[in-house]
């Protein structure tokens, strides 16, 4: 089914109707969204459930030496806004992709002056709505419930926020270009979770890793996206390695799932 | 079920070249995937306002040459115009001027009928009313439903909504009432009908034989992927069936040979446990008398008026799938 031809990148409606057709696909994905809240239920609650349980425990209430002042809580912070974003990108974005792609939303759409595309776009931009929601909610109930500091450098943070998202997102992107079918997304995006969870501390915090494990933290998607964020916090502006890793992760992957993805 | 209202499938405000009065046109398409052809050459051409049934058993290449028509796929060889655009180089054009009714594309589940017709309305210039439409097709009473909720013929109508919701100037409809229950099918047949009223260009992928004689003006009978017959139904029908048809069970197995070795009788066919003479002549007394005299008894003789059944088994020396439905009904 590789032959069908790709859908042209541009719609043929005047720029006022273009608008309107994008804002109903986005409205109907908002609603789907809402009905089936699975990206709001792993990329806000779960990460915000946590967020409150390690909060009321007294063990992350200390600070030892290795987190240089933070509290093990403080720590865990940027963590499980990565692991919000982690979500949306591996499994909020790629899982909708894949079944329209399923049940021949996309094809069908493909016969309509609306190309395909637009329905790509309008998830990501359902899913960046929520991310959006995501680090707002866990810095904001982080510091005004449970005392964790105001980031040194706010507009670090934004930044770093916004290249992670790229990167989480990309290869949420390819996962859909490569995934036949939903099922084959679901496990895929998964299997790719834990493993990026694991670099980012959520077992075993950077701060208490050991240096070849840090060192290869420093290049998954997520271990960059936690050195961003909490240096951001910690200490300002973050430095530009982890932000250079996740702009090349947005590139590279982002990429790929451009050169790889089917619409049929 | 009503009728169309009159606004509702008027054709779209469009300019484009068409001197021809013909709406598509199609010159020895091509299309092979890998090793299989599943369009060996394909020719046809359909006058603007006809409804235009493409015709054959499953694997013809019925669904690949309309979706090389209309720009789904691209052909490997031939030429194709619809209303005097190219699909290769006038695709928007296309997108915008001609209603696609897929086979096997569904919607989200957890959409409403009426958001997903209100968002495919936006992706047009001119798009129809929802109201009369949805009205048209019976659907009326599910603006609100879940597309999940829907019945197979329910989904089958939206599908056929989405196709017009544009006021397309030709609507292309794959296997339209593949899966309705009988009822459910008259009822798209009326809408078709209703539909042409209006001047639309209706091109018909089916492969039920009743269907074919009951919509289309003409009929282009697709085999092996090419074009093994192209008339109205009657005329394919007659043309086909090369004089009288003698319908019969009988009492006990016998030869092919000896009828055909009969003068009056032209070919035998065996559709399931019949046995179908054609001939002509006395070839009713030929047949039975011979069978007589070999010790068998034809039961339930019919002399079959010619139908275009009789045509696409001879053809193409296949049955056409007995119009089936689903237990699923189209409760409107």
């Amino acid at each position: 089914m590789n032959t069908l031809t790709m859908p042209a990148a541009r719609s043929a409606l005047p720029v006022g109707a273009r608008r309107s057709a994008f804002g109903q696909i986005v409205l109907n994905e908002v609603r789907l969204t809402w009905r089936r809240p699975i990206g709001l239920i792993g990329g806000v609650a779960i990460p915000l459930l946590l967020l409150v349980i390690f909060g009321s425990l007294p063990a992350f209430k200390q600070a030892p030496a290795a987190f240089g002042g933070l509290t093990v809580f403080d720590a865990y912070v940027p963590i499980l806004a990565a692991f919000g974003l982690a979500m949306l990108g591996m499994l909020g974005l790629p899982l909708p992709l894949v079944s329209y792609r399923e049940l021949g939303v996309l094809r069908r759409l493909s016969t309509t002056p609306v190309p395909p595309s637009w329905v790509l776009a309008a998830q990501a931009v359902v899913q960046l709505m929520i991310a959006v929601v995501t680090v707002i909610v866990i810095f904001a109930v982080s510091i005004a419930a449970f005392g964790a500091p105001a980031p040194k450098s706010p507009s670090g943070l934004l930044v770093s926020v916004a290249v992670s998202i790229a990167g989480l997102f990309a290869i949420g992107l390819l996962i859909a270009a490569v995934a036949r079918t939903s099922t084959a997304a679901n496990v895929v995006g998964r299997v790719v979770f834990f493993p990026l969870m694991f670099f980012a501390g959520l077992w075993l915090p950077r701060a208490l890793m050991p240096a070849a494990l840090l060192d290869i933290s420093n290049y998954t998607p997520l271990g960059a996206a936690v050195q961003a964020m909490q240096a951001s916090v910690q200490t300002g502006f973050p430095p530009a390695e982890p932000l250079l890793v996740l702009a090349a992760y947005a590139v590279v992957f982002g990429w790929l799932a451009r050169r790889f993805f089917r619409w049929e | 079920m009503g009728t169309i209202g009159s606004s509702v499938i008027q054709t779209a405000q469009h300019d484009a070249a068409v001197g021809s009065g013909l709406a598509v046109e199609i010159a020895h398409l091509r299309k092979t995937y890998g090793p299989l052809v599943a369009v060996d050459d394909v020719s046809f051409s359909v006058a603007e306002g006809e409804i235009f049934g493409i015709l054959g058993p499953n694997g013809a290449g019925k669904t690949t040459t309309v979706e090389c028509a209309v720009g789904l796929r691209q052909a490997d060889a031939g030429e194709i115009r619809l209303l005097g655009l190219d699909p290769r180089t006038d695709r928007d054009r296309i997108r915008e001027v001609v209603g696609v009714q897929l086979q096997a594309s569904a919607m989200p589940a957890r959409l409403r009928v009426g958001e997903i017709l209100a968002m495919y309305r936006s992706f047009y210039r001119d798009p129809a009313d929802v109201g009369e439409l949805i009205e048209a097709l019976g659907l009326a009473g599910k603006r609100g439903a879940y597309y999940k909720s829907l019945s197979g013929g329910q989904k089958q109508r939206l599908s056929v909504a989405l196709a017009l919701i544009g006021r397309p100037k030709i609507a292309v409809l794959d296997e339209m009432t593949t899966g309705l229950d009988p009822a459910a099918r008259r009822e798209a047949w009326d809408l078709i009908a209703g539909v042409r009223a209006r001047g639309v260009t209706i091109l018909l992928v089916t492969h039920f034989m009743e269907e074919a004689e009951r919509l289309c003006d003409r009929v282009a009978l697709i085999d092996g992927g090419r074009v093994v017959a192209l008339d109205t139904p009657a005329a394919l029908a007659v043309r086909a069936s090369g004089g009288k048809t003698v319908r019969f069970v009988p009492s006990a197995a016998f030869p092919d040979r000896l009828l055909t070795d009969l003068p009056e009788v032209h070919r035998v066919d065996r559709p399931g446990r019949h046995v179908l003479v054609t001939g002509t002549g006395e070839l009713v007394n030929a047949v039975i008398l011979t069978l007589a005299g070999a010790g068998v008894t034809a039961h339930d003789v019919q002399l079959d008026s010619s139908s275009l059944e009789d045509a696409f088994v001879r053809l193409t020396g296949k049955h056409p799938t007995p119009t089936p439905y689903s237990s699923e009904g189209a409760a409107s």
